[in-house]
């Protein structure tokens, strides 16, 4: 008789869900035996590089390939003009517009591409780029998205000038992209009118860039003979490249091969086609070669997806208690020179109307305009969901900004107006479901943890002594695992997602997936799903991404969806393996299906001890003793559509101690309490915690990509952008609780973009609670010394009697 | 230019390369000498990805030239472990969960070895000074803090 | 990230050097290398001509020398904080250095290279004029020594003529009781300082004898604030006074406005600097 203890053995020696266990993938990094795309060497290898515009918006008069080409080592020097026959000079971007692949008689933004050379290697490739010779006519530019529909402004996008119809809405100007709404604006507009509170805020979510510590690249190798490309490639999304570049290029998706290998650190950046490599393919088809690029971190930082550039005015009515009665949010989006964002198509504003939050919000209406401007081009990046860094921020801001004006407390604010238990799933005004949250115990958990009050207390008795401290308190709802696919697409192709397993004769599985880590640990995580699910081993589950030539089709990493909509994938193809399993059991011990149950990793007869067949023994069965009329093979794959997307959510409390000298800011505490649903592996949560949190803090407090009024990009070299130390990283306190999705086959939920959402807004509260009992409602980021300074200053609390 | 001829240590082996002079020394030992695992991550010698031990000091590879290695010795991280196994180090990282993405590791680990000879037993707050020519995205710091003081114990009780 | 050619030299003696530096008139010294490669893979500079030092033994060293203690200028700031010599006798050079940079880059940027270069964001130069600390220089014409005083003239301007080379640095050693304070405000660890300060106190009884503050990056170079060590000099230092001179130290100040600041902010924080560093060193002499 299996004992309660005997049980709990074999499911640890699973190491499945719930187990904090070390990493698979691992060994192969601390050797230094990960394959990165630059560690990719072909033989023949050529290496290109980039000619770039140093100016943000000119005409291009002409351009000189002479010199460059007589360097010895260059093989060509390739320009839109080589480009054109091939149509191939312009490609469609993400988000429904075009994006010149090489600057086609005029650049857009500081650094945009305008030739590139091929060289024997990047040295020579260097060399090549300073001998190609531009001639530019710099034009007028506008860097400021406010006047970017002024009656006068520069026309910036000649290409598309005549164009009034947008692909999103119709374009009112030349500069103008497109108008997005969600909500109901008259019943929004009543409720203000009516109201006996409104509040209103403007705020700037700033420019900023994900920055992995690897650049992009990729190394092209065009076969002449089998007429077959091969792509190495730092992408999240390998298989929409694919089509893509099958698209561009007229190469049948079936010759197409694309391969993310390791890569190092996505955080969004890595999910859009940039020119970089459309060039590198051209240049391998035209050369019959191997064509290597990789962008150094200047380039980087200047050309690839950016993050944010949100103009932001939060609205809340309320009544005289603080519960809410109406949201209205009005967005001006800066997406540089071309709209390169990541979105799935429909959605032009990403998920940016999930900005009712954590709370029940009766009636509401969200506006985004979006701009052109002499800026790289993009906007969707850096660990945000699709906008949900955005809407997180205007809806916590402008709650703190109600409970100033009403004088109550921050966190009380929050409980009158946090959705119940009792009313999951919740529609929200804005349209969508949330699937589950418990927001009140969460909250208290925190406020608990950090004893609430007395930091309060503390708080008034500094205030006294004319100190400046700060308490931030944030209690986010995110929206993650794009998505069903009746309303998430990427270029039309629906964004569920894959998961093809094989358990082999002795026992060993080998699984691959359509997501494609960049350092989650897919490798691991997905290989517990399974083990739970199979009841074999994690250790003897293979897990493999990134090659479209074996991964089943899949949208990729990005926006958390791998749990949420890859997990899903792996959960329901492992259960289909488990029933055919179940089927062959029956035949091996000679009863019904019906008379066998599950157990951590076998099949037993119920109420006849010994009777049991494990996994491992049905896995050989699989290929030599199937029932009468069922094929042998022990296998599966599920392409897993979600109804709906999932809802993380956490309450976060930061501590800060601000020098009214200096402006530096201390973070003395910070508590994060995530809930992601089942936690699959909690070693690994934690660290996807620290690291969005670390990535949060650089955003509230230092990173910044900005523009001077000739264009100019400043600030894009890691002199200027503010990359934390292990000196500036705060301790991190995490925590959490367990609700799980009710519509996912595992309840997970998803949880690394959690952190980097969520504590952005929170560093932000704290440092304005610091000064709010001087009147000051709002401070824009990056909360740097020198900017706090200047509120400080403003306010006269650095004066010495 | 014309090419030079430099020799170096590299992991205990003796290695002959030519080398123009303006050549890296992270290039030469990522392209003529195969050795991939130390990586390129700025342009300003800020990030530390490109950490080796050169004569016996953590160096940015990425702002060495080539020749100035000339009859040095070189240890990267395929040399950090030896016939018995994986490096304290190493292991540390991977017991802690010290790396996501792993690209800042290998420079980190190299940063890490050479740390802990100057410092055995380092507090935390050292760690995080002697540390801070590596730069982190995915990891926040908190576990390589904890990696670091893992390998301290081990090393300190071999 | 790829630096244009160049002819490299490794003369293997200091005369070797200089004479490389007058047959090339397109040459640069490299010496820890980590100010001048990074330009140079950014082709900000573009020398025909490297001349290495770092093989001379001869410029590398510290020493007790009677009162003065003698620095090699190729000394890398890690060996200046691990020296005995300096901890106990000028304890404010580790004080400094400990600052600059990060562990890696310590390894490599010398005393002399940071001195040298001309950048006003260096953290030595000021260190040197509180110091009153002097230069050897070697060139074509034979070696000098000239004081640190007036030999910071402007961005990328010191007092080095073409063909020579710095070979030591020499600074008296503190005297009992000396007062020091070195603070530097910075955006993040490895970051050149938005501003800071150094000073250097002696006191005789409760009265400041003597006293000397200097400002990094708050203007085109290094440079004392003098009018604010006037006011200070043979007083008794408390806040009131303190504060007089902090208001001198702006009107010293001449920094360049960039993204760690502007013009105010980064006035005001050499200023607050600078009250930090007198605090530090009066706490140091009183104890």
């Amino acid at each position: 008789m299996a004992t309660v203890a005997e049980e709990l053995e074999r499911r640890d020696a699973l190491q499945g869900i719930g187990c904090s266990r070390k990493r698979k993938e691992d060994p192969r990094f601390v050797q230094g035996k990960g394959n990165y795309v630059d560690d990719v060497k072909l033989p023949g290898m050529l290496f290109a590089d980039m000619v770039r515009s140093p100016f943000a918006h000119a005409r291009i008069k002409g351009i000189n390939k002479e010199k460059a080409l007589a360097l010895p080592g260059v093989h060509a020097v390739l320009t839109a003009e080589d480009l054109k026959p091939l149509n191939l000079h312009w490609m469609p971007t993400l988000a429904g517009d075009v994006q010149a692949v090489l600057a086609d008689e005029k650049v857009h933004f500081q650094y945009q591409e305008v030739a590139v050379v091929v060289a024997d290697d990047r040295y020579i490739a260097a060399d090549a780029v300073d001998l190609v010779e531009v001639e530019y006519e710099p034009l007028p530019v506008l860097v400021d998205a406010h006047k970017a529909m002024d009656p006068d402004a520069p026309v910036l996008r000649e290409d598309i000038a005549d164009k009034t119809e947008g692909a999103h809405s119709k374009r009112v100007h030349h500069n103008h992209i497109f108008t997005w709404e969600a909500g109901d604006k008259d019943p929004t507009d009543r409720v203000f009118e009516e109201a006996e509170v409104t509040v209103k805020q403007e705020m700037y979510y700033h420019r900023v860039h994900p920055s992995p510590l690897e650049t992009c690249g990729c190394v092209a190798s065009f076969d002449k003979v089998n007429e077959q490309l091969t792509v190495y490639i730092t992408s999240q999304a390998p298989h929409v490249v694919r089509t893509v570049v099958s698209m561009l290029s007229g190469i049948p998706e079936s010759k197409v091969r694309i391969i993310s290998p390791d890569i190092g650190g996505g955080f969004g950046n890595k999910v859009g086609v940039y020119p970089g490599y459309v060039n590198s393919i051209v240049a391998s088809i035209v050369l019959g070669r191997p064509v290597k690029w990789i962008e150094d971190r200047m380039e980087h930082l200047s050309t690839t997806a950016f993050a944010r550039d949100y103009h932001m005015t939060g609205e809340l009515a309320a009544d005289k208690d603080g519960r809410i009665k109406g949201l209205r949010v009005h967005v001006l989006a800066d997406h540089g020179a071309f709209d390169a964002c990541a979105d799935p198509s429909k959605f032009p504003a990403g998920l940016f109307h999930i900005c009712t939050g954590s709370y029940d919000v009766p009636v509401a209406h969200v506006q985004v305009d979006g701009v052109y401007t002499n800026k790289a081009p993009g906007g969707v990046a850096y660990r945000c969901s699709f906008r949900v860094t955005e809407a997180v921020y205007v809806i916590e801001r402008t709650l703190d900004v109600l409970a100033q004006k009403l004088d109550i407390d921050k966190a009380e604010i929050r409980r009158r107006n946090f959705v119940k238990p009792e009313q999951f799933p919740y529609d929200t005004a804005l349209g969508w479901q949330l699937d589950s949250g418990d927001y009140h115990t969460a909250l208290d958990k925190v406020l608990k943890a950090v004893d609430y009050e007395g930091l309060r207390r503390e708080q008034a008795e500094k205030r006294a002594k004319g100190e400046l401290m700060g308490i931030g308190l944030v209690t986010f709802t995110e929206i993650v695992g794009a998505g069903p696919t009746r309303t998430c697409d990427i270029l039309g192709v629906g964004m569920f997602d894959s998961a093809e397993i094989r358990v082999h004769p002795t026992g060993s599985v080998m699984a691959r997936m359509g997501t494609i880590t960049q350092g989650q640990g897919h490798q691991t995580t997905y290989a517990q799903i399974i083990a739970s699910e199979l009841g074999i081993e994690s250790d003897k589950i293979q897990i493999e991404e990134g090659d479209t030539d074996t991964a089943p089709y899949g949208l990729g990493t990005y926006g958390s969806r791998s749990t949420p909509v890859g997990g899903a994938a792996t959960a329901v193809a492992a259960r289909k393996i488990r029933a055919k399993a179940q089927k062959i059991a029956a035949h091996l011990l000679e009863v019904s299906e019906d008379d066998l149950e599950w157990d951590v990793d076998r099949f037993k007869v119920k109420g006849v001890p010994g009777q049991e067949k494990t996994m491992t023994e049905i896995a050989w069965a699989a290929y030599n003793n199937v029932p009468e009329g069922m094929e042998p093979g022990l296998e599966a794959v599920d392409y897993y559509d979600p109804p709906n997307f999932t809802y993380p959510f956490g309450a976060y409390l930061c501590v800060v101690d601000i020098d009214k000298y200096t402006g530096q800011t201390h973070i003395r505490r910070f508590y994060a309490l995530d809930d992601c649903g089942t936690r699959i592996n909690p070693m690994i949560i934690d660290g996807q915690i620290h690291g969005g949190l670390n990535e949060g803090f650089a955003v509230a407090m230092g990173q910044e990509l900005p523009y001077d009024e000739e264009g100019n990009s400043l600030g894009n070299t890691f002199m200027d952008y503010f990359i934390p130390t292990f000196v500036e990283t705060p301790h991190w306190e995490t925590d959490y609780t367990v609700t799980p999705s009710p519509h996912h086959p595992l309840g997970a939920k998803g949880v690394a973009e959690s952190p980097h959402v969520g504590s952005i807004p929170c560093f932000t509260s704290a440092i304005v609670d610091a000064f709010s009992h001087l009147g000051v409602t709002h401070m824009d980021m990056p909360h740097n010394a020198y900017r706090v300074w200047q509120k400080l200053h403003e306010l006269g609390l650095d004066k010495r009697d | 230019m014309a090419k030079q001829h430099v020799s170096f240590k590299l992991n205990g082996q003796q290695v002959d390369v030519l080398v123009e002079p303006r050549e890296l020394l992270v290039h030469t030992i990522r392209e003529q000498l195969g050795q991939t695992g130390t990586h390129i991550g700025c342009d300003t010698s800020h990030c530390g990805v490109c950490t080796v031990d050169l004569n016996g000091q953590s160096v940015k590879s990425c702002t060495v030239l080539a020749v100035q290695a000339n009859g040095g010795e070189v240890l990267t991280v395929e040399g950090l472990a030896d016939a018995e196994g994986l490096h304290a180090v190493q292991q540390a990282f991977i017991d802690e969960h010290g790396l996501q993405c792993g690209f800042c590791t290998t420079g980190m680990m190299m940063r890490a070895y050479r740390f802990l000879q100057e410092n055995p037993d380092p507090s935390e707050e050292e760690i995080r000074w002697g540390m801070s020519g590596n730069l982190c995205r995915c990891t926040g710091y908190q576990n390589i803090i904890k990696a670091v003081q893992s390998a301290a114990q081990k090393l300190q009780q071999a | 990230m790829i630096p244009g050619g160049f002819e490299y030299h490794a003369p293997s003696s200091v005369d070797d050097a200089i004479r490389l530096l007058s047959e090339h008139e397109d040459a640069k010294i490299l010496a820890g290398g980590h100010s001048l490669l990074p330009m140079m893979k950014l082709r900000f500079a573009e020398p025909a001509h490297l001349v290495d030092i770092n093989g001379l033994s001869e410029l590398k060293g510290i020493s007790l020398d009677g009162d003065t203690i003698r620095i090699g200028a190729m000394t890398s700031e890690n060996e200046l904080i691990a020296s005995e010599i300096l901890q106990q006798h000028c304890p404010l050079i580790v004080e400094v250095a400990k600052l600059i940079a990060d562990p890696q880059v310590r390894n490599k940027g010398t005393i002399g290279g940071d001195i040298a270069h001309g950048d006003p964001g260096n953290d030595h130069p000021a260190l040197m004029l509180v110091l009153d600390a002097e230069f050897v220089i070697r060139g074509p014409d034979g070696e000098r020594t000239t004081p640190a005083n007036g030999f910071f003239l402007g961005t990328y301007w010191t007092g080095l003529e073409e063909g020579e080379l710095m070979t030591e640095i020499r600074v008296p050693v503190f005297k009992a009781g000396t007062g020091y304070g070195y603070n530097k405000l910075k955006r993040k660890t490895g970051d050149f300082a938005t501003a800071a300060s150094p000073v250097v106190l002696s006191l005789n009884g409760d009265t400041c004898s003597d006293i000397r503050i200097a400002l990094t990056n708050a203007g085109p170079m290094a440079f004392r604030a003098e009018e604010a060590e006037n006011l200070l000099r043979g007083q008794v230092i408390d806040e009131a006074l303190i504060e007089q001179a902090a208001q001198k130290v702006m009107e010293a100040c001449e920094p360049a406005e960039d993204l760690r600041g502007d013009i105010e902010y980064k006035t005001h924080m050499a200023a607050e600097m600078a009250r930090r560093s007198i605090r530090d060193a009066l706490a140091r002499a009183r104890s």
